[in-house]
């Protein structure tokens, strides 16, 4: 089976994000996804640390510790752009001000519930961030990740595993084999992006698929 | 006149008492106030509950702190980091509380504590375990969770230029905290990169009125940031 590479997931999720979107991109795999917005459109990242019209990472020397992203590293602010406080970065997510964000994820379920912030193992130390603000509160929950575990279990799941990040939050799963629209009539296929065919996708899947779209 | 602007670091956190609630700004480094950090573990003060996004990185700033076993508790939002292996090891040895809070309501509880608001109800974190034991409510159809405020005896923050009467503008990402931070302590302290004379400072572009701070710490000598 020829699966998508994490930069060929990246690139299909960039394709899916129209012109003049507002969007956060998750700190880890998400990230990737600023390499590949096409050029011609004008997309405005946010980054939670309190920054819009987020750039690409400077080029060295240039580097100002008082200018970073989310996952605090050095980046580049764009013409048009700007500073803002705390609180007000995260109105911008709970308000619904953002169009999309991108998140990774542990699990994904059926009825759209997120795992993405601990495993829940005992010596873990938890730490949450942003995720539990943007799952709630973008307008709509585009998640990224690998359809299975290197064990080769599914990773979408009729009920998460994991502690949830949120409830019934998830409106888009891009993996390395299709993209799955979460409806109330369960997951939809939008696009199968493997070499394999619905029956092999559904067999690679945790959950019934809901059909294609 | 009033004249909010003190000697030194030292001076200006003289009086943190033992088991005081100080909030401190910063997102990583950006923005944290390394020079009063520093004049509080000098200081002394123990058993203090720290409110930050992080819970330190490497061995200066929050995490020097830290490894002085000056804190009892810390609320945040992200401890665990590559190289926050200060906070590890307390939390490890259960020498440090942790009371894990989302970014935005972490962010919102400051806020609301500064603009005397007793709570709010907020979608983020319902039916996770960060919600748990906690009030709900369905407004709307909808699921929210009850948060509280936190107020704090002493915020220490960094901010770019600042006045004799407390008025602050601030630089580019390290913003973050300061200002909703400066308003929900009893005492604001400013470690600033200028000191502007009264009136240089651009009413419209002033980010903390001075009403919110009580010190403005200046650079060490030789350490002026140029206008």
């Amino acid at each position: 089976m020829k699966r998508l590479t994490r930069e060929q997931i990246a690139m299909r999720v960039a394709h899916d994000i129209p012109e003049g979107a507002y969007v956060n991109l998750g700190i880890g795999l998400p990230t990737k996804v600023s390499n590949y917005l096409p050029a011609q459109r004008e997309i405005i990242l946010h980054s939670e640390n309190g920054l819009l019209g987020m750039g690409p990472a400077p080029s060295p020397g240039m580097q100002d510790e008082d200018l970073i992203n989310a996952g605090k590293q050095p980046v580049t602010l764009l013409a048009g752009g700007a500073f803002f406080h705390q609180a007000d970065s995260f109105a911008m997510m709970r308000g619904g001000h953002l169009d999309i964000c991108v998140l990774g994820a542990f699990q994904v379920s059926a009825g759209g519930d997120l795992a993405n912030w601990h495993t829940g193992a005992p010596d873990a130390i938890p730490a949450v961030g942003g995720a539990m603000d943007l799952a709630v509160g973008a307008r709509q929950v585009f998640v990224m990740m690998e359809h299975q575990t290197k064990t080769g279990e599914s990773k979408i799941v009729e009920q998460c595993t994991y502690p949830v990040t949120g409830i019934a939050c998830v409106d888009r799963i891009y993996t390395d084999l299709a993209v799955l629209d979460v409806t109330p009539a369960g997951l939809v296929v939008r696009e199968i992006l493997a070499d394999i065919s619905f029956a092999e996708l559904q067999e690679a899947t945790g959950v019934k698929l809901a059909g294609r779209s | 006149m009033i004249n909010k602007i003190f000697a030194s670091p030292q001076a200006a956190v003289a009086d943190i008492h033992d088991g005081a609630t100080v909030m401190i700004g910063g997102f990583g480094n950006a923005g944290m106030p390394l020079a009063l950090i520093n004049a509080l573990i000098d200081q002394g003060a123990r058993e203090l509950t720290v409110v930050n996004n992080n819970a330190g990185n490497g061995d200066t700033g929050l995490a020097a702190l830290l490894q002085a076993k000056r804190v009892r508790k810390i609320i945040c939002s992200f401890p665990r980091q590559v190289d926050s292996h200060a906070f590890d090891a307390l939390y490890r040895a259960g020498q440090i509380e942790l009371e894990l809070t989302p970014q935005g309501n972490l962010a919102e509880r400051i806020r609301a504590a500064g603009a005397g608001i007793g709570g709010f109800f907020t979608p983020t974190a319902y039916g996770t375990l960060l919600a748990e034991g906690k009030e709900t409510r369905v407004i709307d159809g909808r699921h929210y969770v009850f948060e509280t405020p936190i107020h704090a005896d002493f915020a220490l923050i960094k901010a770019h230029c600042g006045d004799r009467w407390g008025n602050l503008v601030y630089r580019k990402t390290a913003r973050n905290f300061g200002p909703i931070m400066a308003t929900a302590a009893k005492c604001t302290i400013a470690q600033v990169a200028r000191v502007a004379e009264l009136g240089e400072l651009d009413p419209e572009v002033v980010v903390t009125p001075g009403i919110f701070v009580k010190r403005v710490v200046p650079p060490a000598p030789g350490q002026e940031m140029q206008p």
